[in-house]
């Protein structure tokens, strides 16, 4: 075998004075990067097993350690970057398929950052959210034309009721999601986290593939259900258990391609939610074997609603990808009461690397140019639009909703709340604090009762927030919002990119 | 029976003209996407027995807040001073110069039958410099006939089918005449009513107009201050668009939320102002959504969720929904608006009134103005006066013009007047 440079990441830098060997960071590291010397009384660390997840340096009692990006360096080379050699050695040495995990992580632009919001002055007054009502209630599903009103006669009175002609919607008390994250690809405890926060915030988390598991039933009226290609745990119970179901055709981290759980994951608990024998692969195919066309998506959509009794908003779950907005349309002309759309910078627990980084398109494209279809079609009102693929801060949140969208799914950003540290490493089931793995020793770790705290905490300070901005923009109520891109103004991007985002470069007045 | 296939059918018919060279409207800047917010007087008076009174009384009330114009907009709505012709669109138009007029009268004489046509009369006012043409029309549609003869049977249509047809047409007419900048601007094109309209004091525009020769049952007016140093005659208000006409002071937030709104349903903004996404909206749930007038303000200026919240549970079910699918055309920011419309005349605050309006009575006149001072000028002993709350709309109808309860949902509709009365007594009628 050639000689190779894999050299590791990150370096340990431990302060000796400060160290009393204590082990924490021992116990703590179930990448064994940490070994007692019990000859010499000292803790000695192999920077090789270092993924940079920090859980010793933010657990160590005297803050001894120091975790420190390794500073030898390949020579210098823009085409030829350390990454590239280093998958190349990888690969050469394994004839594997790289993996990783978490959101494409290269420097393509991220047009959230070349956006700017508005404010009012003097012609239009700001309001204080603190004294006057603020309201940003969502509701997600298929509005109709119009309002129509039937009279219905209760039986065996002489009562009329008025049917509305309004189909369920899913009410939110922010325009914020949580997005689909399996039991399996993340720990129960995590899962508990998303849902207790959403069932007390009044918002909806998202059982992604994984089924659901029993101890989750309760929270349904706060559950999306997904019904993915794989259809594990997926039953008429399952279907009618939540208050929406989403079809999953595909994620911003892997556009095109399925997904496969190893059987050692498989344990019994996710075998009975999943729905497969203990330690089986569970493996998702790339497309739905039902689904190879619009049509068949359709008939999906309906075979649904059917077994929902049409009491439920179903969605269709795609990636963004170049032809995103004519397949938007067609998802609505099929029947889709909302569209989940996931920008290429979206997260996930196990990706190859090179579709992850290579493949899909940003959302703020994506959700600009679909809204603008819809629009133009005169279907926007059809659907609800709810995006993804790196949402980070409720700025993220309220340029989405300005550029058109009903609501923003968030998975990377909860996952930080619960303390992820994005050292994108969920694919080897080691996370050291305790949410994308099964392993008892370390999801114990994650208390749901804490989790759900930060995760409400942190709905909490995103709306306050959001209430401050459009206060600020002189609005009272999210809808008027909605789709209002006179409020938004690009820097420094080029004409092309203005008019696919709709909007005015800063420095243009109305 | 579709009369919209026939209106498509026209309407190919004027794209066709629409080859002839278009002279570029010098007004162009005005309308190039810019949006010119404005602060506002705002002042209308109807009388509900629909009895004429001259425009005196309009031009005192309006002059009395001439502070809160700035020379750069002013303008007025009257009702019922076509009389002689009350069955037939009045056409106000702006022309930018004779070419433009040349140019737009094609369009006009392919559409319609003019049975009369002159120069609106004015007079010289110092203050009012460059006016535009101004010139009016009496029009009947023509060719509806021939969409006529795509019924089964003469026996299908009806007045009321063939006025919508007409209303239908005579809007998409205005909306694509508008769209289209060849310097030519259709200001008002209702029946038996007409807006004037133009750059300079209300109650100097009031002058030039003549207004004291006209009588009218409904009055509406307004002076602007633009925040733009340019005043354009198009951009004054009222703004106007078939019966309807509105006075608006505020600026709205919503603006591109509405937009897109009322553009799903093909209605094409212009003229760059706020004030004509209201006329929209309007027109949009009023004329073809048939919503009651009594629940327009659930819609424009839409009650929070919380005190949606503890209603009475069908009530607030049907405010949810209705909230829910008309969100799109929830108006936030600052306004108060006076509509008028043939039948009544309408004022409405946004829902936290961050813009004035008071309204009084007196025997059968309603006043709404910005100030109360211009109510006082002209009206120094009211029989009441009130300040609105926010989203309560003061609405008026000429007397035998209220629009009828259909039998049946009668029940239902003295339930609503009963629970709802807490929230906001104007609910009484809520489901006509």
């Amino acid at each position: 075998m050639a000689l190779k440079l894999n050299q590791s990441e990150f370096e340990i830098v431990r302060d000796k004075g400060k160290c009393i060997s204590c082990q924490v960071c021992v116990r703590q590291c179930s990448n064994d990067v940490h070994e007692y010397d019990e000859d010499d009384g000292t803790v000695l660390s192999d920077n090789s097993k270092c993924v940079g997840c920090h859980r010793c340096e933010t657990l160590c009692p005297t803050g001894s350690i120091k975790i420190k990006r390794r500073e030898s360096e390949f020579k210098s080379n823009a085409n030829w970057t350390a990454e590239h050699l280093k998958n190349i050695y990888k690969q050469a040495e394994t004839g594997g398929v790289v993996l990783t995990s978490m959101g494409c992580d290269k420097p393509y632009p991220v047009y959230w950052d070349h956006i700017l919001f508005n404010a009012s002055q003097v012609t239009n007054p700001s309001i204080d959210p603190l004294r006057e009502p603020m309201e940003i209630k969502t509701f997600i599903g298929r509005k109709p034309d119009r309002l129509e009103l039937k009279p219905v006669r209760e039986s065996g009175s002489n009562i009329i009721r008025f049917k509305n002609n309004l189909e369920p919607q899913l009410e939110l008390s922010v325009p914020v999601l949580f997005s689909a994250m399996s039991y399996g690809s993340i720990s129960l405890n995590a899962v508990k986290s998303l849902a207790k926060a959403a069932s007390e915030f009044g918002t909806f988390y998202n059982t992604g593939e994984g089924g659901l598991h029993k101890d989750l039933r309760g929270y349904g009226n706060n559950t999306i259900v997904q019904v993915a290609s794989g259809r594990f745990g997926v039953d008429k119970d399952y279907l009618n258990s939540g208050a929406a179901v989403e079809i999953k055709i595909g994620q911003g981290a892997k556009p095109g391609i399925g997904g496969h759980l190893p059987g050692e994951k498989v344990n019994y608990d996710v075998s009975t939610t999943r729905m497969i024998p203990e330690g089986s692969d569970a493996i998702s195919p790339a497309p739905h074997h039902d689904i190879y066309s619009i049509e068949d998506l359709s008939q999906l959509i309906y075979a649904l609603k059917e077994a929902t009794e049409y009491k439920k908003p179903v969605g269709v779950k795609i990636s963004a990808v170049h032809n995103v907005a004519p397949i938007a349309s067609g998802i609505v002309r099929a029947g889709a009461d909302f569209i989940s759309i996931d920008g290429f910078r979206g997260g996930t627990g196990a990706a190859p690397q090179v579709i992850r980084d290579n493949v899909g398109i940003p959302i703020e494209l994506a959700l600009a140019a679909v809204d603008i279809r819809l629009r133009e079609e005169g279907i926007r009102h059809k659907v609800s639009l709810i995006v993804a693929g790196s949402i980070r801060s409720s700025a993220d949140v309220i340029k989405a909703i300005a550029l058109g969208a009903d609501a923003v799914y968030i998975g990377t950003a909860a996952l930080v709340a619960l303390g992820c540290h994005l050292c994108q490493k969920c694919y080897t089931s080691k996370c050291n604090w305790g949410i994308a793995t099964q392993d008892p020793y370390l999801t114990k770790r994650l208390n749901p009762e804490i989790g759900t705290r930060k995760l409400i905490n942190l709905l909490t300070a995103w709306s306050h927030e959001i209430k401050e901005m459009l206060g600020g923009a002189g609005i009272n109520a999210i809808e008027s919002l909605r789709g209002n891109r006179e409020h938004l103004r690009g820097v420094g991007l080029n004409e092309k990119e203005l008019s696919i985002l709709g909007i005015k470069h800063a420095g243009e007045a109305w | 029976m579709d009369y919209k296939n026939y209106i498509k059918k026209l309407n190919n018919e004027f794209s066709a003209v629409n080859q002839a060279p278009v002279f570029k409207n010098k007004h162009e800047k005005y309308v190039s996407g810019y949006r010119v917010p404005s602060g506002c007087a705002v002042f209308g008076i109807i009388n509900e027995d629909g009895q004429l009174f001259d425009g005196r009384m309009v031009i005192d009330g309006i002059a009395m807040m001439h502070d809160r114009s700035n020379g750069l907009g002013g303008g007025f709505a009257a009702y019922g001073i076509y009389p002689q012709y009350k069955n037939e669109y009045a056409f106000h138009v702006f022309y930018d110069d004779s070419i433009a007029r040349k140019e737009a009268e094609i369009f006009l004489h392919k559409a319609f039958k003019i049975l009369y046509a002159d120069e609106i009369p004015t007079q010289k006012v110092k203050s009012i410099s460059s006016p535009p043409i101004i010139a009016r029309y009496f029009l009947r549609p023509k060719n509806i006939s021939i969409e006529l003869e795509g019924f089964e049977s003469k026996n299908d249509l009806n007045d009321e089918i063939i006025n919508r047809a007409e209303e239908e047409f005579v809007a998409s007419f205005v909306s694509n005449f508008n769209a289209d900048p060849g310097g030519s601007y259709i200001i008002s094109s209702g029946k038996n009513m007409g807006i004037f309209k133009g750059v300079g004091y209300p109650e100097d525009i009031g002058e030039f107009y003549k207004l004291d020769d006209y009588s009218a049952y409904i009055w509406t007016s307004h002076g602007r201050f633009p925040t733009n140093s340019t005043g354009w005659w198009g951009g004054a208000h009222p703004f106007g668009f078939l019966n309807w006409s509105v006075v608006h002071n505020g600026e709205i937030s919503s603006y591109g939320t509405n937009k897109r709104f009322v553009s799903g349903f093909g209605y094409k903004c212009s003229f760059s102002t706020d004030t004509e996404v209201l006329a929209y909206l309007f027109d949009l749930l009023v004329r073809k959504h048939g919503i009651s007038l009594y629940l327009i303000n659930y819609i424009l200026a839409a009650p929070f969720w919380d005190d949606i919240e503890i209603l009475p549970e069908d009530i607030k079910e049907f405010l949810k929904a209705l909230r829910i699918i008309y969100g799109r055309a929830l108006v936030n920011g600052p306004f108060s608006i006076v509509v008028g419309n043939n039948n009544f005349m309408y004022a409405l605050n946004d829902r936290i009134k961050l813009r004035p309006l008071v309204a009084a009575k007196k025997g059968p006149l309603t006043f709404v103005s910005s100030e109360e001072s211009a109510i006082r000028k002209v009206c120094t002993n009211p029989d009441a006066i009130w300040n609105p709350k926010g989203g309560e709309p003061v609405m008026v109808f000429i007397k035998g013009k209220e629009p009828a309860v259909k039998s049946g949902i009668k029940i239902k509709k003295e339930n609503f007047i009963e629970s709802v009365s807490s929230l906001n007594s104007s609910f009484a009628g809520a489901l006509e």
